[in-house]
């Protein structure tokens, strides 16, 4: 049995649900594109990071990394040439949400729902709020984190070394 | 709207605890009926997936938010899925009434 694909992480997914090609014959095929193959277009080509710093934002390996992109650049020309919708579906993936900061109280709360605006803080109602961002932070523990080979007991063990602090 | 808290006690004079899977006790906390349910944690000893067996066991309290210290990388996307939103407390030493308090404003 392979080993099961690690849960990638997609903190912009799209806010539309495909492409379709203008004129053109009708086509009943579509071509479908994970969410994990549009993040990764998106990290790569649009906010222009490494490989090595979009595998990280994506939680999954390098080599993993590559190996989404370079599918995802193939459902795209494949679409383009022979003039096929894509549709965005499916995936390995969980979303990340957005988290904020209480001014008043100093906790950080999260907000999953995309579509409505936070305007106060979930846990004393203040209005004095603003987005949190640790990105940095975690990029680099991660980065420490990848270190090394990924067989998997050796990924477990920093996991374990990881989390039980 | 229930509100899960971590708890280091089975009253509301201790503190949060900073731990979301293996916490001690968690405290369900209803806003309508200012009732406080407290129960033990059962995941405390065991050695892998207490986060989500701890998530799934709120999830079944019918809680929509959940306060601790900390949570793992696998309980946040449980919970985004779940609709259930979480809110850090960095703070040690917090206790759980002053929590209810700000809960209650």
């Amino acid at each position: 049995m392979p080993r099961p694909k690690l849960i990638r992480k997609v903190s912009n997914p799209p806010l539309f649900k495909g492409f379709k090609p203008i004129g053109g014959v009708e086509n009943t095929h579509v071509v479908v594109m994970n969410f994990e193959e549009y993040e990764s277009i998106r990290l790569s080509d649009y906010e222009l990071l490494g490989q090595m710093r979009a595998s990280v934002q994506m939680g999954v390996s390098r080599s993993t990394f590559a190996r989404i992109y370079e599918s995802a650049r193939r459902k795209v020309a494949l679409s383009f040439t022979e003039g096929l919708p894509i549709i965005f579906e499916g995936g390995k993936v969980y979303f990340d949400s957005e988290w904020y900061q209480c001014n008043d109280c100093g906790s950080l709360f999260n907000n999953h729902d995309r579509e409505t605006l936070v305007i106060e803080c979930s846990l004393c109602g203040s209005k004095n709020i603003e987005q949190f961002s640790d990105e940095s932070d975690e990029t680099s523990q991660n980065m420490e984190l990848i270190q090394g080979n990924h067989h998997g007991k050796c990924r477990k063990q920093r996991e374990r070394n990881f989390k039980c602090k | 709207m229930k509100i899960a808290i971590t708890s280091t006690g089975n009253s509301t004079d201790s503190f949060l605890d900073s731990r979301f899977g293996r916490c001690s006790w968690f405290i369900i906390y209803d806003t309508e009926l200012t009732s406080t349910e407290f129960i033990p944690n059962p995941n405390i000893d065991s050695i892998e997936g207490a986060g989500i067996a701890s998530a799934r066991l709120i999830a079944s309290k019918g809680a929509e938010k959940v306060i601790s210290g900390e949570f793992g990388a696998k309980v946040k996307g449980v919970f985004d899925s779940l609709n259930i939103k979480l809110i850090v407390i960095k703070e040690d030493n917090k206790q759980i009434k002053d929590i209810i308090k700000l809960l209650d404003k």
